[in-house]
Parts: C-alpha cells; structure tokens; sequence
C-alpha cells in the first residue's frame, strides 16, 4: 500500500518542447491538463499561479493553455489549491474541473467526495485529480530562510528550485547554483507534514513525481479509470514520450524506498503524539 | 444509545480509545485493507441483469465484472425491505429539507428503493412522531416552546437512529445568535442544539448538508440496517466519523481550526476550509486559515469537511469503489 492503488507506472516526459523548457521534471501535469483541456476533458484546473512575489504561489482556475504554462514549476510552499475548488464551479462556472495538489490535498478532494457536507455540486465535477509526490512542504518565510539566508540567494534572482538527491537546489537566471543538505532544511518542514501518511498521492487520478526516473523525465502511476482511460488516449495522441519503468535507474526502487522511509517516520510520529504530554496526548487525524 | 452504537461495538470492538500510558507500538507501515470492498448496492426488487452497467464511455475492459449486484436471494427477506426515515422539523429553515430534495431524481430512486418517508411535516400528512430507522432532525431546540422539547423527546424515544441533519441541529449554528423578539412569538428566544438535550448518533453539518451528503449517509443508513454482513461494515466505517463528530461536542465555531488542527500541528494548508465555509468567513494567512469571527456563523462545516479532522483511510482509500457503488444504487453512472 505504500504506492497506493495503480494500474501502472511508467517513466514518461511530455512531448512538447516547449512545456518543458520550464517545467519542474517531465512536464507531465502541465501536458495532460493541457491535452484534458483540448479533448474537453476539463473546462480548467486549479493550478498554483505565480502569485504577487516570487515563489509565493496563489491557487488560479486555469481555463487556457497559456495559464497553465504559467503555472509550470513547483514551489516549495503551500499553496491551498483546494481553497478554489468550490469557486472553479461557481464564479467560474466549471462542469469540469481539473485539479492538481500535493497528497494531503488529493486527500482533501477525496474527503469532498465521499463526505461533501459543505461541497454541494462539487464532487462530481472533479473530472481529473493530478497528484504530485510529496516529501515535506515549507511554510513562505521558511522557504524564505532556506534559500536567502541558507544558499545566499535573493528570492527573485532564483530561477528554480529543486528537490533531489538529498540536496534542496537553487538555480539562478545567471547560472549559479546553490545546494544546501535536506538535514538543514528538514526543520522548516510545516508541522502538518509530520503526520503525513501518503508520498506519491494515492488518492490522484495520476501522480508524478521526479523520484525514480532520469533528470528530465517523470515517474508516474495511473491509478483510476478515469484516469487510465485519459492516459491512454493521451499516449495514443502521442502527446508523451515513454521508457518503462523497470528499464530506467533508479526506478521503482528508490519510490518504493522514499515512500516507506516517511510514512514510516510520521507513524512513528503519530505514535509518538499519542502519548506526547504527561497522561495527555495529541490529536491523531487517522482514528 | 441506539442501535448503531451497538453495531458499532460489535464491528470495531478493538477501537477503545487509546491509552495515552501505554507505550507506542511497534512502527508499521499502515495497511487500511479492514473493510470490504464494497460491493454494489442491490437495488430491491431489480434482477442485476435488468440493470445498466457502468458507462459505455470507459473502455469495456475497465468495467469489472464482479462488481456486478449480488444477486438477491428471494428468502433474504430484509435486504428488500425498506426502512423508515423521518424528517424532524425544529427550528430550521427548511434548508437542510430542500437539499435533501435537491437530489431531483435521486430522491425519487431513494424513496422508491430504499426508505419510506414517514415523517416529514413538510411534505406528509402524518402528525404525530411514529416509530422510524431514521430520523433526519432538521433545525435546533427552542426550549421555551414546550412541543419542541416533547417532540425532540419523542423523536428520540421512537428512532432507532437520530441524525443531526445540518448544522442548526448539530450546532445550532444561526440560531445561536437569537435573542428573541420575532413576530409572532417574540418569547422563543433559547435554542439549543439537539446534542443538548438528547443522545445523537450522526452529524451531518453544513449550512445546509449538500444534497450529496445527505444521500450518500441516506444510502450507508440502508446497508447498515438492511444489507449483507460486508455492507454493514462498510456502512459503520463509512459512519464512524460522523458519530465521532457526534460525540465530539455541540459547540463549533471557525475556531475548532485553530484549537484542534492547527494548534495540534495538523494543519498542511491545502484550502478545504476555505471552499467550504458559507459565508467566506475565512481565508488563507501564511499557508493556513484565517477566520473573520464577525462573519463566522458557527456551521461547523469548516473542521468536519477538513481531511485533519477526520481521515479514515480504510474508506477513503476505497472512493472510486464506494462512489460507484453509491452511484450504482442511485441509478447513476448510464448516463
Ligand atoms: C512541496 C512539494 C514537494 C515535492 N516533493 C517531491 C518529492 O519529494 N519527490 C518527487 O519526486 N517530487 C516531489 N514534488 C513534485 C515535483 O517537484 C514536481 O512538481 C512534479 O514532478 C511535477 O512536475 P512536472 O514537470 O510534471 O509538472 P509541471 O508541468 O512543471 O507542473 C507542476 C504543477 O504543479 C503545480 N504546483 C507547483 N507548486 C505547487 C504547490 N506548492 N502546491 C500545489 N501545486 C503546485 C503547478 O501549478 C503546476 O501545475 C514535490 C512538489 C511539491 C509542490
Ligand atoms: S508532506 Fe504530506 S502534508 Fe506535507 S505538503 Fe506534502 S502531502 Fe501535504
Ligand atoms: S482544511 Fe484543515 S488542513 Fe486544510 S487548510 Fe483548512 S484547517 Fe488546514
Ligand atoms: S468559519 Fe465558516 S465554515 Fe467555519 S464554522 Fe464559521 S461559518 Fe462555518
């Protein structure tokens, strides 16, 4: 259960050039809504938009191509995607809607669904959940802090940022590049991340993630059939570019590896919560 | 309590509550496979082969076939049985009954297949409070009105589960901010949620429940009642945290977010308060909520839609199968 429900798993990259000369890794979230969009799939998707400063993403309904090659790139704090998900319908008037999220908040979608109390006319526009892999999110001045006083590199000078082989990065326009061991950053992580039971989103539709397949190139589980049945006519389109999962390094493995290593770490966390004050313990979400 | 806390007991007899004391135990991966897969819904009366499959849309591979309806053994007289719902009009704005009609052709399906409206003053001439499975208490007590309080009582005494339907009953919600002087009974100025006065087994709060809501509790209140041993689980799973919510208090306030998820260190920023608040009353200030108390109506809709209130994986890892299972008994998902 530590990858979740999946129907299979795939190294793949978007085709189009141009979504990846700025995407995060193989470009996938931006081509499949891009591709769910144009067969009208979706109507739109919630996306994390560039926001007012740099690195501080804000949750935008993205209804055309251009916006959600806006969006492309991860930032390494929260944005509350789920807070529009409910607007996407209304202001926006969506039947279908597109969403991309970290785990906990393809969770979040899920719980909308199955307990939607306070989501009427909601669940069952959700037409297509991308979820991301997630180790740890960073509250704004956290990530602040990582990059300006860690790597010594002002927030608008930075042109990417970057997860991955134990080493946050920081790359500027000029070339620089800035790493800093992901023991210096752990004590940033949001306390919400914790608790946090899910790596590789196995709530989602799909969920991609860099972990276990070559720079440039993404790893990524169908999960549904909803999204099973949009992946295939997507790789028919011949809208990605693929290699299969067993033949590229690190591979499965390393995911396999990753995902366990957390939630091994916050159930012992969640463990540890239980029994945190004297006679008295902390709220544990899962029970 | 009811019936339910008795099911309850039976089905999750090892969830007593923890002991803060006791050691933690040994690290484990979790591995939520407790409940059944669920298993589509019988529709009473219908041959399965009479029945649509699921969407020709999806390629025909997709569609499993053992999701296929059990077919209904002719003897297995409670399956096709009924069960009886009730709507309890307090003080409420009939809100909470218009969603519940808000599910169009599904409340049809609902009243057709599986409840009979018994109760309900809006809709049925029926006066007085009869026996019934369910009863959907809509609206908070006032407790200077002497019928109110009898007839929660009542309600009590002749169902088997009581629901607090939307947040007035749950919560009180509105109508905690009363203080009287409405025309023509300008002394009705005390209401009390219905938790105050009389043991409540589920919560559905929201200001009103969506349609959505109140329908799939409508459907998990059937197969907890009337369906196989396997349904039965799924349906107190599905329950557990709406009767958690139950016990948890009848206070609420855009407050609960700060005291029992963010103060708790469980708040990851994803927005679902945001989407859900009725009134707007919050918005996001450095990654997690901030709430407007001058706005906030004390729905409660905030912490229950949030996934750190409550996440039960063991139904949750199951949403494709259970939503079409749901969809299923609904008639849905031929379209
Ligand atoms: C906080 C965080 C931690 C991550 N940790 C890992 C990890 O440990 N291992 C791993 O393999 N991958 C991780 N990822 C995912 C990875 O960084 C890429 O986002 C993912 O591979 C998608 O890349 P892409 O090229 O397919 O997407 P792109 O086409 O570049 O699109 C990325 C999409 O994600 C959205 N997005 C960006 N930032 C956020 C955000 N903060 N919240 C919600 N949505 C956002 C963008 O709007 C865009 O739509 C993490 C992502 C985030 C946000
Ligand atoms: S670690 Fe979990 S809780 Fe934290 S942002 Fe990632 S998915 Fe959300
Ligand atoms: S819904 Fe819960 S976890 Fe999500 S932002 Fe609101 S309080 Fe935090
Ligand atoms: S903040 Fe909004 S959703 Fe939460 S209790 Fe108040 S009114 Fe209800």
């Amino acid at each position: 259960m530590v990858l979740g429900n999946y129907k299979n798993c795939v190294c793949a990259r978007a085709a189009d050039p141009a979504i990846l000369s700025a995407s995060q890794d193989g470009g996938i979230v931006t081509q499949l809504f891009a591709f769910a969009l144009e067969e009208g799939i979706i109507d739109g998707a919630v996306v994390a938009g560039q926001g007012d400063e740099p690195y501080k993403p804000e949750p935008v309904v993205a209804t055309t191509v251009a916006e959600l090659m806006e969006a492309r790139g991860t930032r390494y704090t929260i944005c509350p995607n789920v807070s529009m998900i409910k607007e996407a319908t209304r202001s926006y008037g969506l039947d279908k809607v597109g969403i991309v999220g970290t785990p906990c908040q393809i969770q979040a979608v899920r719980k909308a669904q199955l307990y939607p109390m306070g989501m009427r006319s909601v669940g069952s526009k959700v037409a297509l959940a991308i979820g991301i892999f997630c180790m740890e999110n960073f509250s704004y001045q956290g990530l602040e802090a990582m990059v300006e006083d860690l790597c010594n590199v002002k927030m608008e000078s930075a042109s990417k940022m970057d997860i991955g082989k134990g080493k946050f990065s920081v790359y500027t326009a000029r070339g620089a590049v800035s790493q800093i061991p992901l023991k210096l950053t752990n004590k940033f992580e949001q306390p919400g991340c914790k608790v946090c039971l899910d790596y590789v989103a196995n709530l989602a539709d799909v969920s991609t993630g860099s972990v276990g397949s070559p720079d440039g190139w993404s790893t990524v589980f169908v999960r549904t059939k909803a999204g099973e049945t949009l992946w295939g006519k997507a790789i028919e389109a011949g809208y990605f570019e693929t290699q299969s999962i067993e033949d590229v390094k690190p591979g499965l493995g390393l995911v396999t590896k990753l995902a366990t290593d957390k939630i091994t770490k916050n159930q012992k966390n969640l463990d540890e919560r239980a029994s945190f004050g004297v006679g008295k313990g902390l709220r544990n979400p899962y029970i | 309590m009811g019936l339910l806390s008795d099911l309850m007991e039976k089905i999750f007899p090892k969830n007593k509550p923890v002991d803060p004391k006791a050691a933690p135990g040994p690290v484990t991966v979790p591995e939520p496979a407790a409940v059944p897969k669920p298993a589509a819904v019988p529709e009473p009366g219908t041959v399965p082969e009479s029945r649509p499959e699921a969407k020709p849309a999806v390629k025909p591979g997709d569609v499993k076939v053992e999701k296929k309806p059990e077919i209904i053994e002719t003897e297995e007289k409670p399956v096709a049985e009924k069960i009886t719902i009730g709507h309890v009009h307090m003080s409420g704005c009939t809100g909470c009954l218009v969603s519940l009609a808000d599910n169009y052709e599904g409340l049809f399906t609902l009243l057709d297949n599986y409840a009979d409206l018994n109760y309900c003053l809006t809709l049925a001439d029926v006066r007085d409070i009869p026996k019934m499975d369910v009863a959907l208490v809509e609206g908070s007590v006032c407790i200077n009105d002497p019928h109110s309080v009898a007839d929660i009582k009542k309600t009590r005494e002749n169902a088997t589960i009581v629901v607090a339907l939307g947040s007035c009953a749950a919560y009180g919600n509105i109508t905690r901010f009363s203080r009287g002087g409405q025309w023509n009974q300008p002394q009705h100025e005390s209401y009390l949620p219905i938790g105050d006065l009389i043991d409540v087994d589920v919560y559905l709060p929201a200001c009103p429940p969506s349609p959505e809501s109140i329908k799939n509790v409508a459907v998990m209140a059937y197969l907890l009642l009337r369906g196989t041993d396997e349904q039965k689980e799924l349906a107190a799973a599905y329950l557990k945290p709406l009767m958690d919510l139950a016990k948890r208090g009848t206070e609420a306030c855009g407050c609960d977010l700060m005291f029992d998820v963010i103060n708790q260190g469980l708040c990851m920023g994803c927005g679902t308060c945001v989407a859900t608040c009725p009134v707007r009353a919050i918005t996001m200030v450095y990654g997690k909520p901030n709430i407007d108390s001058d706005l906030c109506i004390k729905c409660g809709a905030c912490y229950a839609q949030c996934p750190r209130s409550f996440f039960n994986f063991d139904v949750m890892n199951q949403f494709e199968a259970i939503g079409e299972a749901i969809d299923a008994a609904m008639g849905k998902g031929d379209e």
